[in-house]
């Protein structure tokens, strides 16, 4: 962890336009909470619903790969990244900095919000908000260090972060029950299932395959970030 | 290779012994694909000004972006001081670089990015060697604007601050003086000798020869991914100067100053084109003397004379299949 690499990532991500864009679906995430709290929509099973095809299955995948990815793709994009790479910094420094940025713009703008939406929803009834809180920051961390790693080695990042949240997971998991398995978000909704007594929360994959795969993917991500950023060809001007 | 001309050129007075240091290039070769950018270079950068002089696209970028250790040789080895560039993060301790790329971090004061930079390098005193980089760059009275609103020049110099800011004893520049105005072209050539002056190895790219020629004591061109050259700027002013000229010659008779050409014995070659005669001679200076006089002695009268292969290019592709 490097407190100035840190520094310069969260400024780069937090100013001028970016933030708006990472505010966006957490506020519309409140305000749709508000709206069904106070027409009185909030039971269990709807809240549930909405903390998990908003929070956990939208909201998580499109935030953490704006953060994931913005935390060192554009910086590699523009060039600047020889700046940090011109200094005797191990690799591996660098590439923990950015997911660590990445993780706490996750916390701050999928988690938090998500903690906050469902205390409006349903308060703790049944322990809905803690569990799928826990289900997104675990599975925020692997997400995150996903998309860094996708941010390193493609110069195409964002499209096929977008791909495989929108039609690895999203689409083709709701033909193929295979494809649905192997996917951070029902490794997450695994973490939420086992936390809650709420019935309608359920996921394809047992508990124990789930935290171990997040796990695994977090870390051989980051391996391979960190691999890559040691060799990575600097695009040359001829 | 690695003789210096004592007083020719920029290179001043001999290193302190503390920061002199040597990059080595040995029989390094760069390709991508079938594409060979960098073919076989072998070369020795010791303390001084050194410039690599060769037109675009001769493979300058990939010869300094492999010496700055962001790209692996093919084959060959790059080697700072003994140890190798890349892979080595270490070795940016002894080296700065400045990138041709202009973006620095646009949203940072030219201030808080050397600040960030000399605390990337671990200094000791981060500010006071921020302090000293930017008043080395004159960049003071800037620097507390952010950099996205800075002129080129001055982007140029922030980013040579940010690459002096851990005082390195080798620094390599990709076309430093890219879009200046001749001012800054000034400032910054004092200040390359300034920084040669006190012992350090510094290496920048060019492909205009009036540049390389005021700053550099000891010239490599390169053309074509080959090193074509070395020695100091009278070497290579010689080398270019020696080589056989070709003059497109238009005049009131072509095929009468043709012969009078041939039989006079200063050219190699005339060929009758549309545009006029062709001229390759042997010896310019002898060439640009007699032509006058050997027109004049046929009675035809000379409209233009130009060179016609005068481009860098044409240049240096003489010196290559030399």
């Amino acid at each position: 962890m490097n407190p100035t690499i840190a520094m310069i990532t969260f400024r780069a991500m937090l100013g001028r336009k970016r933030a708006l864009l990472l505010l966006g679906l957490p506020l519309l995430l409140l305000v749709l909470s508000v709206i069904l709290r106070a027409t009185g929509n909030n039971d269990l099973d709807l809240s549930a619903h909405v903390l998990q095809n908003f929070g956990l299955a939208t909201l998580l995948p499109l935030l953490a790969l704006i953060a994931g990815t913005g935390v060192i793709a554009p910086e590699i994009d523009d060039g600047q990244i020889m700046y940090v790479l011109t200094k005797p910094i191990p690799r591996e420094v660098i590439v923990v900095t950015k997911l660590v940025v990445a993780i706490v713009l996750v916390t701050i703008f999928a988690v938090v919000p998500t903690l906050l939406a469902g205390l409006v929803l349903v308060g703790t009834t049944a322990q809905v908000t803690p569990a799928f809180t826990i289900g997104i920051l675990v599975g925020g961390i692997t997400y995150s260090a996903v998309f860094v790693a996708l941010g390193v080695l493609s110069r195409n990042a964002v499209t096929i972060g977008l791909l495989y949240a929108l039609v690895w997971e999203t689409l083709l998991g709701s033909f193929a029950p295979g494809a649905k398995s192997a996917s951070v978000q029902q490794w997450s909704l695994s973490v939420a299932d086992a936390l809650t007594d709420a019935s309608m929360v359920t996921s394809t994959v047992g508990l124990p395959v789930a935290v171990t795969l997040l796990v695994v993917v977090a870390l051989a991500a980051t391996f391979l970030a960190t691999f890559r950023l040691r060799s990575l060809p600097v695009a040359s001007a001829e | 290779m690695t003789e210096r001309s004592e007083s020719g050129g920029a290179g001043g007075r001999p290193p302190a012994e503390n920061m002199s240091s040597e990059l080595v290039l040995e029989n390094v070769s760069r390709w991508y694909g079938n594409v060979v950018a960098v073919n076989g270079v072998s070369m020795k950068v010791g303390p001084g000004v050194t410039g690599l002089l060769g037109p675009n696209g001769a493979g300058k970028s990939t010869l300094i972006h492999m010496m700055g250790g962001f790209l692996a040789p093919s084959s060959g080895t790059v080697t700072l001081d003994g140890t190798p560039i890349w892979q080595n993060p270490g070795a940016y301790r002894k080296l700065g670089l400045v990138p041709e790329r202009e973006s620095a971090y646009d949203f940072l004061t030219g201030e808080q990015f050397i600040l960030a930079m000399a605390k990337l390098h671990k200094l000791p005193d981060p500010a006071a060697a921020a302090r000293r980089a930017i008043g080395l760059v004159e960049m003071d009275y800037a620097a507390g604007r952010p950099i996205g609103n800075y002129s080129k020049g001055m982007k140029q110099r922030i980013k040579m601050a940010s690459a002096l800011v851990h005082d390195p004893p080798v620094l390599l520049l990709d076309e430093p003086f890219n879009g200046m105005d001749p001012r800054q072209r000034l400032q910054l050539m004092d200040l390359i000798r300034r920084m040669a002056e006190e012992g350090r190895t510094i290496l920048f790219s060019s492909h205009i020869l009036e540049e390389v020629e005021r700053l550099a004591s000891h010239i490599e061109v390169i053309v074509a991914g080959r090193h074509a050259a070395s020695g100091d700027f009278r070497k290579i002013r010689r080398l270019m100067t020696d080589r056989p000229h070709v003059f497109l010659v238009r005049s009131s008779d072509d095929r009468r100053l043709a012969a009078a050409v041939i039989a006079d014995g200063s050219a190699r070659s005339v060929q009758l084109t549309d545009k006029g005669l062709q001229v390759e001679a042997v010896d310019f200076q002898r060439f640009t003397w007699l032509l006058p006089r050997v027109s004049r002695d046929a009675d035809v009268r000379l409209w233009e004379v130009s060179p016609s292969d005068e481009s860098l290019e044409s240049v240096f592709s003489y010196l290559v299949a030399r």
